[in-house]
């Protein structure tokens, strides 16, 4: 699914380098789990993955189904199934949810060459999405991710990933700002979509978010490298033990 | 006396003059304001009011040659004279050429009227001791009509009033809404262009505890240029909105001056204003608070694909308008490095107890908005379209007008947003 090889990055602006020669794997229907201290590069990561155009790659690749995404732009990469599920989800003022949510189900069906959804369709679908992930009908109402909560913003980021079926989910720190109900819905949603298609990787601080999503490996980062990778006992280890140990280990 | 002084003629001033004068009938009336034209001709960028639309400059540049007055000659002016559909279906339709043959619906009343526009003093506080959007009305001898609604009348479909739909076009409208009424009036701001600007001069007044919504839908063609004056009274507890459109013309300046006529009265103003290449487009608006306890909110909204807009915004606030609370705001989405826009906002407080606010912004789309819509698989042109209608559209929310008209409006945008990328 993806192969993350010697990824080098800095940022655009000021040419500080952020990614220092990232490794990693991740195969089909895998949740890889990407644990690491503050600004060890966990959220450059995601949003090179995303094709954010504030970092510039200067070394390496990322191949997605044995193809490199690099010259692709965010919607391109979207269309193909990546799927950034964002930190901070952004409020846009003025653009109503339900266009918003039609309006990037149908540029992805298109781009793919499907037939665009009629509204009776995308209706129903919605509701059942909706539905699953306890969101009411007037939040849909609004502006998209305008007046939400926290919780209301990360549901609202796992509903657009159930209605966009991605392959590739690339979840930044979907647990920060969750209270235990809504990190058990959001986790529930997650874990409807596993699939043998589909490839998580989840991008955490904390070991809890990894009690509900169980990863199948754990990678953790450090320094703009992964410096060790192991299963979910790893992020066990990491809860009791902290970083210090890894990080001395690795140096 | 400024009478006596003598002031260099540009060949914009003398064009104009001889515009006016073959301006058709009833020059006699018309006289002392074509005369007053001709004294003090057209403002230019040291009359501050003036100063980010050099009227002398601009209309030089229309009224260049000799071609203007072989035009005044030949009386060759393109009429574009196609009948619109109104803005909203079921209005009642107000021909300003010929008022008399409207429909009034019952409570209201419409007649023609010789009232010319009084220029003797600006509405503009930084204007010259004459009116120029009044003094052109006058000169060309504007059509004028009344139209009253009677107290607690309640219209069901708004009154669209339309200036001449050829070219060049000049009206006058005094509007009166009784204590208590509710109303809805369109303005149409259609027609070709010519080297003479047309203009509309309107005065409103809104009777104790009326709610009346006023809209100006400016789409004149290519090439056209346009004055237009919205002079605005709100009584006692009543409520003024406005939604102003500018999405067409070459030179286009359009006033609003609301004052406070009672306690509690509330203003509402929103608008757009849409620019492309070889556009200037200003708006320049005075709010007075004359009285205690009164509210207005005012927001513009602007894109820039080229151009130059501009803003004025004063708002006033006298010693007795305590508790007064008015806020402006003038955004600009700038999408192309060749259009500039000028604001100017500016407070004028006596009052101690009020809270009043302004703000202007300008820049280029939110590149975080932009990242996130893209990510979702919308591809960019799709997705900075939706973000500049999105920072128009809210302008037309915020009115929380009817559903009928507010459609329309947005689908005017939407054209202008479609054609423009």
């Amino acid at each position: 699914m993806l192969e993350i090889k010697n990824l080098h990055a800095r940022v655009a602006d000021e040419g500080t380098e952020i990614l220092k020669g990232v490794d990693l794997t991740v195969k089909d229907g895998e949740v890889a789990a990407i644990m690491g201290p503050n600004g060890s590069g966990k959220s450059t990561l995601s949003y090179i993955l995303a094709g954010r155009d504030d970092y510039e790659v200067t070394e390496g690749d990322i191949l997605y189904n044995g193809e490199s995404i690099l010259e692709m732009d965010p919607a391109e990469r979207a269309a193909s199934g990546v799927f950034l599920a964002f930190q901070y989800p952004l409020e846009i003022p003025g653009v109503a949810t339900m266009t918003f949510l039609k309006t990037a189900m149908n540029a992805q069906r298109k781009a793919r060459g499907e037939a665009e959804l009629m509204t009776p369709d995308f209706m129903r679908r919605v509701k059942a999405a909706a539905a699953e992930l306890k969101i009411d009908a007037e939040m849909l109402k609004r502006p998209l991710n305008v007046g939400f909560s926290g919780g209301e913003k990360k549901r609202a980021e796992i509903l657009q990933m159930a209605l966009l079926e991605p392959k590739l989910c690339v979840m930044d720190e979907t647990d920060s700002g969750l209270d235990i109900d809504a990190l058990k819905i959001v986790a529930d949603g997650v874990n409807a979509l596993r699939s043998e298609t589909r490839s998580f990787l989840v991008i955490t601080h904390y070991q809890r978010l990894l009690d509900y999503i169980v990863p199948d490996t754990v990678h953790v980062l450090y320094k703009g490298r992964i410096i060790k990778s192991g299963d979910k006992d790893l992020a066990l280890q990491l809860e009791n033990e902290g970083y210090g140990q890894i990080i001395g280990e690795a140096a | 006396m400024s009478v006596t002084e003598l002031r260099p003629r540009t060949p914009a001033d003398t064009a104009l003059v001889s515009l006016a004068e073959a301006a058709g009938s009833g020059e006699d009336a018309r006289r002392a304001a074509i005369e007053a034209l001709r004294r003090e001709g057209l403002p230019h960028r040291r009359i501050e009011a003036w100063h980010y639309t050099d009227l002398r400059n601009l209309m030089g540049r229309r009224l260049g040659g000799n071609q203007l007055i072989e035009a005044v000659a030949a009386r060759e002016f393109p009429q574009t004279g196609t009948v619109l559909a109104p803005l909203v279906a079921g209005s009642t339709v107000v021909d300003l050429d010929a008022p008399e043959r409207a429909s009034a619906p019952q409570g209201v009343t419409i007649a023609a009227t010789d009232d010319l526009a009084d220029w003797h003093e600006s509405p503009n506080h930084l204007d010259r001791p004459v009116d120029t959007v009044r003094l052109v009305s006058a000169a060309f001898g504007a059509r004028a009509a009344t139209i009253t609604v009677a107290g607690k009348a309640e219209l069901a479909a708004p009154i669209e009033l339309r200036g001449g739909i050829g070219a060049p076009s000049h009206s006058a409208v005094r509007v009166s809404v009784g204590d208590g009424a509710t109303a809805t009036f369109v303005e149409r701001v259609e027609g070709g262009g010519s080297p003479a600007p047309s203009s509309a001069v309107s005065h409103l007044s809104i009777g104790d505890g009326a709610e009346v919504l006023w809209v100006i839908d400016q789409a004149k063609d290519e090439g056209a240029a346009h004055l237009g004056q919205l002079n605005v009274s709100v009584g006692a507890n009543a409520t003024f909105k406005l939604f102003l459109l500018n999405a067409g013309g070459q030179l286009v300046r359009q006033e609003v001056h609301a004052v406070t006529a009672g306690e509690g009265s509330e203003i509402i103003m929103r608008g757009v204003n849409l620019l492309e290449k070889d556009q200037h487009v200003d708006v320049t608006t005075t709010l007075r608070h004359t009285h205690p306890n009164t509210t207005a909110t005012e927001t513009f909204r602007n894109v820039l694909m080229g151009g130059h807009g501009v803003f004025q915004g004063m708002i006033k606030v006298s010693r007795e308008a305590q508790k007064t609370d008015a806020k402006m705001a003038c955004n600009t989405l700038l999408l192309s490095e060749d259009g500039d826009f000028s604001a100017k906002p500016e407070l004028e407080i006596f009052a101690d107890d009020v809270q009043c606010g302004h703000g202007a912004t300008a820049g280029e789309i939110n590149q975080d908005h932009l990242f996130y819509l893209m990510s979702r698989g919308i591809p960019a042109p799709q997705a900075k379209a939706l973000l500049v209608k999105a920072f128009v559209d809210e302008m037309v929310e915020e009115l929380e007008i009817d559903a009928a008209l507010g459609e329309a409006l947005t689908g005017k945008i939407d054209a202008w947003l479609e054609q423009s990328h």
